[in-house]
C-alpha cells in the first residue's frame, strides 16, 4: 500500500473512533443511584450529560413520577443548579412544584430555578436554550400529555446538546404513552406500598415502583426503590415486596407502542 | 395643534360640558360662521342648521398627543406633554445636529403639516415663553434675554392662565401681557395669587419652570438615521449590532454596564415601536445585547411592523451601574454564576421576567404562603443566600405537588371529631385510605382575612395503591355553618400528593 492510502485509512480509522467515543460505555460519565440491583443494570449508575425519559402514565401517578425525578435530578446535578421547567398546564392538572416538598426530600431549593413555560413548545425552546448553558447540572422537563413537537429529530437535537455541554436532561412526562426517542434510559414509576409497620412508626418515605423499559447500554429491569431523603440515594426497601420478574433478554430497543399498552394494562392489574 | 381641514365646510366637536352641550373645537369655516368656543351646540345650530357636529373623545385626543409626542423623541429624548394639545421639547444642545434651531423647527413643522396638522412653534429660552409666543404667532425664535421684549406686547390669553383670571385682569383695564408686568408684583399676587405671578415671570424669561418630560431620560443614547427608510430584517440586525458596539464603546469609557435597554424603531409615517428589555446584571459586552434583542424581537407576539420602512434607529440604556471587571476564569464559581444569570436574562427577555422564578421561604405555617416566587432576574443573588428551615424528619411531612386550588374530595365516612377518612373519591376514582396521620392543624391567619375562615384539619394518608395525598377537611365538625346558620358536614378538600 501506498502511503497515502495508509494515511487515509488511519484517518478515516480516527473519525470512526471519534464517533464512537460515546458508544464506549467506559468512559461515560457515571452516577450511581444507591439501589444496588439497579445500578448493577445500569453499568455504574445513570449517564450524565444526556437524555432521561420518567413517564407517569396516568395522572394520579404523578407524585411518585416526580419524586423519581427529583431524586436523580438530585444524584445528576452534585450541587450545581437546577432548572425546572414546566408547561402550565401541568400545574393546573397535577399540583405545581411545592418548593417545601422538594427540600424535605434533601433537594437544595437555593439552586433551584423555576421556568413557568405556558405550553410545551415554550418549554422545548426554552429547554434547548437551557441545555446549551454549562453552569447548569440538570434541566428537568416537566410536560403534560403527547407532546408532537417532541420528536425524533428534537430529541435528538436535545441529547447532542446535553453531549456537548455536559448538563443532564430529565424530561417528566405525564399523563404520556412512551414513544421512540434518543433517550439514554426510559422509566415508568408509579407509587408502592409502604412497608407494613407498627402504628406508631414513621411511614411515608417515597417508596417507588420503577421499570426501566429503555436502556441504551445494558439490560432492563423492574425494581422497587425507597428515596433516602438523609442519605439522598436511592435504597432497595426494608420489607421486599413482590414485583412481576422482568424478563431478563429483552432487546435494548425502543419497544413498540402496541407492546407497551399491553404492559400498561398489566400494570394496572397487578 | 388642529387637524388641518381643507374642505370649507364648518365641523365643531361638542362635548356635554355641566349637563349642556357645548363647542370644544371648530375648523376654520365654523370660526368665520362666528362660532366660538364655549358656544352652546344649540346656538351653533341656530347659526348654521346643517352644520357637521362630532362628539368630542379626549381620551383619543390623548393618545395622539402621545403618538405625536413619541415621534418628536427623534428630535430631543426630552419631551413634555403640555394637554390639551401642546408639547415641549428641551432642545437645549440638540438644535445643532438639526442644523440648527431655525433648520430644526422648519423640518419639524413642516413634517407635522406633511402629516395633516396644524402647527404653532416657538423658541425661547423658557417653556412658558415659547408657548406663550407660539399662541399668539407660528414660527418666532427669541434669543436669551429678549425675551420680556417679545411677549410684552402680546394679548393677555396667549400667556394660558384661567379665564377667571384674564376676565379680572381685563376688567382692569389691561390689555397686554405689558400692562399686567408694568403693575407692582405685590398688587397683582394679592389680587391673583402667586401662581399667576410665577406665570407671568416665567412668560417674561424672569424664572424658569423646569419641563416633566414623559419618559425618564436615558444615560446612553445611541442612534442611527437612515437616508432611505429601511425595512429588511437583515439591515435592522446589523444596525442594532452596530448601534449595540456604539453603546458599549460609550459606555466602557465610564466603566458602566446597563440593566436596562430600550431599542426604539421611528417610522417613515410616525409610528414609534419601542421594546425594552432588561437584564439582572449590568451589561457590558455587545454579543449579550445584541442576543437579547434577538430574543426579544424573536418573541414578540406582535412582530415588528417596519411598513413603509424605518427611517431612524435608536439603542438607549438606562440603570447603568460601574461594572467591577473580573477575570472571571480564575474564579469558576463567580463564572458559573454569571453564566445562569446570563441564561435567566435571556429565558426572561423569551417569555418575560414574571415567568423565571426562584423561591424564598416565608415564615408562616400556611401551606399556600410557606414559600414565596419572585422573578429570578432580580432576585437570583437573595435566593442562593436565602435560609431555608432545616430537614426535621425522615419522612416528608409536605408534599411534593401542590394544588394552587385545593380539590375537592367526597368523603363517604369519618369518624367524628378529628380522625381521617376511610375512603375519599378524587376525580371520580375511589381511593381506600390504609394508612393516615394527623391531624395536623392549622388555623387561618386571621390578621389577614376580612372574615373569620375554618381551621383546617391535615391528614397525610396512603391508599391501597400506596399514592400518598394530603387531604384536609375545611373546618371542625358543629363549627361550620351554611346561611340559614344550619349546621353542615365540613368539606374535604386535596391539597397535594406526596412522592
Amino acid at each position: 500500500m501506498t502511503d497515502v492510502r495508509t494515511n487515509t485509512l488511519a484517518r478515516l480509522r480516527g473519525g470512526i473512533e471519534r464517533i464512537e467515543a460515546h458508544a464506549d460505555t467506559a468512559r461515560l460519565d457515571r452516577v450511581a443511584l444507591g439501589h444496588a440491583e439497579a445500578d448493577a443494570t445500569l453499568q455504574g449508575g445513570l449517564v450524565r450529560g444526556t437524555l432521561h425519559e420518567v413517564f407517569a402514565l396516568e395522572t394520579r401517578q404523578v407524585g411518585a413520577a416526580t419524586g423519581f425525578v427529583a431524586g436523580i435530578a438530585q444524584r445528576l446535578t452534585a450541587g450545581r443548579p437546577l432548572l425546572w421547567i414546566r408547561q402550565d398546564f401541568v400545574a393546573r392538572e397535577a399540583g405545581a412544584l411545592a418548593m417545601s416538598g422538594l427540600a424535605e426530600l434533601g433537594l437544595d431549593p437555593r439552586r433551584i430555578v423555576l421556568v413557568q413555560a405556558a405550553d410545551a413548545e415554550m418549554a422545548l425552546r426554552v429547554g434547548a436554550d437551557a441545555l446549551a448553558c454549562d453552569a447548569l447540572g440538570a434541566v428537568v422537563l416537566d410536560l403534560w400529555g403527547e407532546v408532537r413537537q417532541f420528536d425524533l429529530v428534537a430529541s435528538r437535537k436535545y441529547t447532542l446538546a446535553a453531549q456537548t455541554s455536559g448538563v443532564s436532561c430529565v424530561m417528566l412526562r405525564t399523563s404520556a404513552l412512551p414513544a421512540i426517542s434518543t433517550a439514554e434510559t426510559r422509566w415508568v414509576v408509579q407509587a408502592a406500598r409502604s412497608p407494613p409497620s407498627a402504628p406508631w412508626e414513621a411511614w411515608g418515605a417515597p417508596i417507588l415502583d420503577t421499570q426501566l423499559i429503555r436502556n441504551r447500554h445494558g439490560q432492563t429491569g423492574r425494581w422497587i426503590m425507597e428515596w433516602k431523603c438523609d442519605e439522598c440515594l436511592f435504597r432497595e426497601t426494608a420489607h421486599s415486596q413482590p414485583v412481576a420478574a422482568a424478563p431478563a433478554d429483552r432487546p435494548h430497543q425502543a419497544p413498540a407502542l402496541l407492546e407497551l399498552r399491553g404492559t400498561r394494562r398489566g400494570q394496572r392489574s397487578a | 395643534m388642529g387637524n388641518a381641514l381643507h374642505d370649507t365646510k364648518p365641523l365643531i366637536i361638542a362635548a356635554k360640558e355641566s349637563n349642556a352641550w357645548q363647542i370644544t373645537a371648530l375648523n376654520d369655516a365654523a370660526a368665520k360662521l362666528g362660532l366660538e368656543i364655549g358656544l352652546p351646540l344649540a346656538n351653533a345650530r341656530a347659526v348654521c342648521p346643517d352644520i357637521d357636529v362630532c362628539d368630542a373623545d379626549p381620551v383619543a385626543d390623548a393618545e395622539l398627543l402621545n403618538a405625536i409626542a413619541d415621534w418628536c423623541d427623534r428630535f430631543t429624548p426630552l419631551v413634555a406633554l403640555d394637554p390639551p394639545h401642546g408639547l415641549f421639547l428641551d432642545i437645549t444642545g440638540c438644535a445643532h445636529l438639526f442644523g440648527g434651531e431655525a433648520t430644526l423647527m422648519k423640518q419639524l413643522c413642516a413634517t407635522l403639516h406633511r402629516q395633516g396638522f396644524i402647527v404653532s412653534a416657538a423658541i425661547a429660552g423658557t417653556s412658558i415663553c415659547a408657548r406663550t409666543l407660539s399662541r399668539y404667532a407660528h414660527g418666532r425664535i427669541v434669543a436669551a434675554g429678549d425675551e420680556s421684549k417679545a411677549v410684552m406686547p402680546l394679548p393677555l390669553y396667549a400667556l394660558g392662565a384661567d379665564d377667571a383670571i384674564i376676565r379680572g385682569l381685563r376688567r382692569a383695564g389691561l390689555r397686554t401681557i405689558g400692562d399686567v408686568a408694568g403693575r407692582g408684583r405685590h398688587e397683582i399676587t394679592a389680587r391673583f395669587g402667586t401662581a399667576f405671578t410665577a406665570l407671568l415671570e416665567q412668560a417674561l424669561g424672569q424664572g424658569d419652570n423646569p419641563i416633566s418630560p414623559r419618559k425618564p431620560l436615558p444615560d446612553y443614547i445611541v442612534e442611527k438615521r437612515f437616508p432611505e427608510p429601511v425595512a429588511t430584517d437583515a439591515v435592522i440586525a446589523s444596525t442594532l449590532n452596530a448601534l449595540a458596539r456604539m453603546l458599549i464603546a460609550a459606555m466602557e469609557k465610564q466603566g458602566k454596564g446597563a440593566r436596562h435597554l430600550e431599542a426604539s424603531f421611528f417610522r417613515t409615517d410616525g409610528v414609534v415601536r419601542v421594546i425594552a428589555a432588561q437584564t439582572g446584571q449590568a451589561v457590558n459586552r455587545s454579543e449579550v445585547i445584541d442576543r437579547l434583542f434577538r430574543e426579544r424581537l424573536d418573541a414578540i407576539a406582535d412582530p415588528l411592523d417596519p411598513g413603509f420602512g424605518f427611517d431612524m434607529i435608536r439603542l438607549s440604556a438606562s440603570h447603568t451601574e460601574i461594572v467591577v471587571q473580573q477575570q472571571s476564569d480564575l474564579d469558576t464559581n463567580i463564572h458559573a454564576n454569571d453564566e445562569l444569570l446570563a441564561l435567566v436574562d435571556r429565558i426572561a427577555a423569551r417569555i418575560g421576567m414574571r415567568r423565571v422564578l426562584i423561591y424564598l421561604p416565608v415564615d408562616s405555617h400556611l401551606p399556600e404562603r410557606a414559600v414565596m416566587a419572585l422573578p429570578a432576574q432580580h432576585h437570583l443573588a437573595a435566593a442562593m443566600q436565602a435560609a431555608w428551615p432545616a430537614r426535621e424528619d425522615d419522612t416528608p411531612l409536605r408534599p411534593l405537588r401542590m394544588f394552587e386550588q385545593p380539590e375537592q374530595i367526597k368523603v363517604d365516612h369519618a369518624e367524628v371529631p378529628d380522625k381521617p377518612p376511610k375512603s375519599f373519591t378524587w376525580r371520580r376514582m375511589e381511593h381506600v385510605v390504609l394508612r393516615a396521620e394527623g391531624p395536623e392543624r392549622i388555623a387561618m391567619e386571621w390578621w389577614r382575612a376580612q372574615e373569620q375562615q375554618p381551621t383546617r384539619d391535615y391528614f397525610r394518608v396512603e391508599d391501597k395503591q400506596g399514592q400518598r395525598f394530603w387531604i384536609y377537611r375545611d373546618g371542625l365538625y358543629g363549627e361550620i355553618r351554611d346561611k340559614e346558620n344550619e349546621l353542615i358536614e365540613p368539606k374535604w378538600f386535596v391539597h397535594g400528593v406526596f412522592a
